[in-house]
């Protein structure tokens, strides 16, 4: 009985699967050692020696000091990128795990109560979904008090609407599933129906949805700083390195300040989001075997 | 089919009812109101306020609120804090060229996506099919902004091949044919970026389309008749699977719209998008609010008529 039911855990399923795609399990590895080496690396650096300014050494082409050059302040590249990638993948994991609760949470609600409940939300949800969310988010960062926290409470309001979708729907399936029906026939409270049972049990798609809202999150993050809208200046991040480019004399002349972070963000993307789609395919592989 | 569209275009009262809250609550709490373009340090503070009141901007939320929204269904937006000119012409000039922008985008991406699709489909689990996919994934994983900064810095920058800022070269006087010509230079970089990443939606349904017609009766029929396999497809199967794209076009333009703020600052393209950032990054609110509307009316409606076309097309929607 026991390893029965070990071996149907959404968890093991979701890994079996990873293992069976080598590139998936590569991506996975690579973009955790990644991470890991960028975590460990920043936390040795003196944050305030790597935004120090040196105007002797502005503008550097890469050379065996300055591994990626250093920028018109003279500051080191290498480590403005490992020291801004440390800080994009906080603001990353953080936001993404913040709007997949909220969106994990109005989804269950919306999915199990259906009728009426649902209908109210899903209007909500349509109605968010048609406003121009990068033009509300731009124009809140913008009246809004400057801080990272409500930089990241306004990305985190718009951003859930995806996971509320999908959760949603499945739920929906799930509900009518008999599982659900023993369950209030039982008499069981419909909350805990929902924590204990429905969440087991769909905890798969939650997985594969937060891998992919994080690397939806790490896009909106560069692409608005980029505008000028995103983290303050002091708090390095991959976005500013890329805002660089955002000059013509830099993009031409000094590919080295924007082109590593461009790549670093890109090859983090591809890895995180070939996951979440092998992932995506388990979820789905397992739906049809039940 | 009637009751389904006017259903479908009552939707949008509310949702119309509540952008315009969403905004002017936003422009409530915003800094600056109609005068700050208008004041210069000279001007006493009570000079100030009898002003204010003159214009009604101290009476209350809902008067304001109904003063706002019958002068915004005249046309009237008010005037930008920073061109002090109308909002509605500072839009009007930066309009044709995002228009212009979203069309050509939105003609490459259908030429790129619907060979495409209909190749993967053909030709499943094919070495073309495999390719069309990774093509896909990295259309869906590549982050607009960086997607056009590298294509801005290899084929403008390095190559030369395209002009590398601007919709058109001041150098040339309007109207000749040369004009339009470096006009159409300037706009495929931007479009062909936009394009290449709004194809995926295509491609995929394309893609199963083709592969659920395959078995269908009518197929038989034509191959027991002795039609030729890519007359099967190009033709039978194609207009069977190509509903869904036709549909989508309203929600391609809506997404080449909303892609088109990032594509339009790279290339430093003057059009809408553009307006937009320089508009927030200069408290340019009027222009500001006015863009918001008009962006959120353009998705609204886009997003009806596609609903709308496939109810049209589609017979099986049309019976319910």
């Amino acid at each position: 009985m026991e390893t029965a039911n070990k071996s149907h855990s959404p968890m093991r399923i979701l890994w079996r699967e990873i293992c069976s795609d080598k590139l998936a399990l590569f991506s996975l590895f690579f973009f955790i050692t990644v991470v890991t080496i960028v975590f460990i690396w920043a936390g040795l650096l003196d944050p305030r020696a790597v935004l120090r300014q040196d105007l002797r050494n502005t503008n550097i082409a890469p050379n065996s000091e300055f591994w990626l050059g250093t920028d018109h302040a003279g500051r080191n590249v290498f480590n403005l990128l490992i020291v801004g990638a440390r800080n994009s993948f906080i603001i990353a994991f953080t936001l993404a795990i913040a709007s997949s609760l909220i969106g994990i949470t109005v989804g269950l609600i919306a999915g199990f109560y259906a009728g009426t409940v649902d209908n109210i939300i899903m209007r909500i949800i349509d109605f968010l979904t048609m406003i121009p969310g990068l033009m509300l988010i731009l124009t809140l960062i913008v009246i809004l008090p400057d801080s990272v926290f409500n930089f990241g409470l306004i990305l985190t309001i718009l951003g859930w609407l995806g996971m509320a979708r999908t959760i949603r729907m499945i739920t929906l399936q799930q509900g009518a599933m008999d599982y659900v029906k023993a369950s209030k026939t039982l008499g069981t409270r419909n909350p805990v129906i929902i924590v204990r049972e429905v969440v087991p049990n769909i905890l798969s798609f939650m997985v594969v949805n937060l891998t992919l809202a994080i690397a939806g999150t790490m896009g909106v993050e560069t692409g608005l700083t980029f505008l000028g809208f995103g983290l303050p200046p002091d708090m390095p991040s991959l976005g500013t390195l890329i805002a660089t480019a955002a000059s013509p004399l830099n993009m031409q002349l000094r590919p080295w300040l924007w082109l590593p972070a461009a790549l670093f963000v890109l090859v983090m993307m591809l890895c995180i989001n070939y996951v979440g789609q092998a992932l995506n395919r388990a979820a789905d592989a397992r739906r049809r075997r039940v | 089919m009637w009751k389904m569209i006017v259903r479908r275009f009552l939707i949008i009262i509310p949702q119309m009812f509540l952008l315009t809250i969403i905004v002017f609550g936003m422009s409530y709490i915003m800094p600056g109101d109609a005068l700050t373009g208008l004041i210069d340090p000279t001007i006493r503070p009570e000079e100030i306020e009898r002003l204010r009141e003159l214009m009604g901007l101290n009476r209350p939320f809902w008067v304001r609120y109904w003063d706002w929204f019958t002068s915004m269904l005249q046309g009237d937006f008010g005037n930008s804090f920073h061109h002090a000119r109308p909002v509605t012409h500072i839009i009007g000039d930066r309009l044709p060229n995002t228009i212009r922008l979203s069309l050509v985008a939105t003609v490459f991406t259908y030429m790129i996506a619907v060979p495409l699709g209909m190749l993967a489909g053909r030709f499943r689990e094919t070495i073309i099919d495999k390719t069309i996919i990774a093509y896909t994934f990295f259309a869906m994983a590549m982050p607009t902004i960086i997607f056009a900064l590298i294509n801005l810095f290899v084929f403008g920058f390095t190559l030369n091949w395209f002009p590398i800022v601007g919709s058109v070269d001041p150098r040339i006087d309007p109207g000749t044919a040369a004009y339009w010509l470096s006009r159409l230079r300037h706009l495929i970089l931007p479009a062909l970026t936009g394009a290449l990443l709004s194809t995926i939606f295509i491609i995929n349904v394309l893609r199963s389309q083709i592969i659920d017609n395959e078995n269908s009766d009518f197929v038989t029929t034509a191959r027991a008749k002795g039609v030729p396999r890519r007359v099967i497809y190009n033709r039978h199967i194609f207009r069977n699977a190509a509903l869904p794209v036709y549909a989508g076009i309203g929600f391609a333009i809506v997404g080449l719209l909303g892609g088109s703020i990032f594509i339009e600052q790279v290339f430093g393209f003057p059009g809408m998008g553009q307006l937009f950032v320089s508009s927030i990054t200069r408290r340019d609110f009027t222009v500001v609010n006015a863009l918001i509307m008009f962006y959120g009316t353009a998705t609204m409606v886009g997003t009806m008529l596609s609903d709308i076309f496939i109810t049209i097309a589609d017979p099986r929607i049309r019976i319910q």
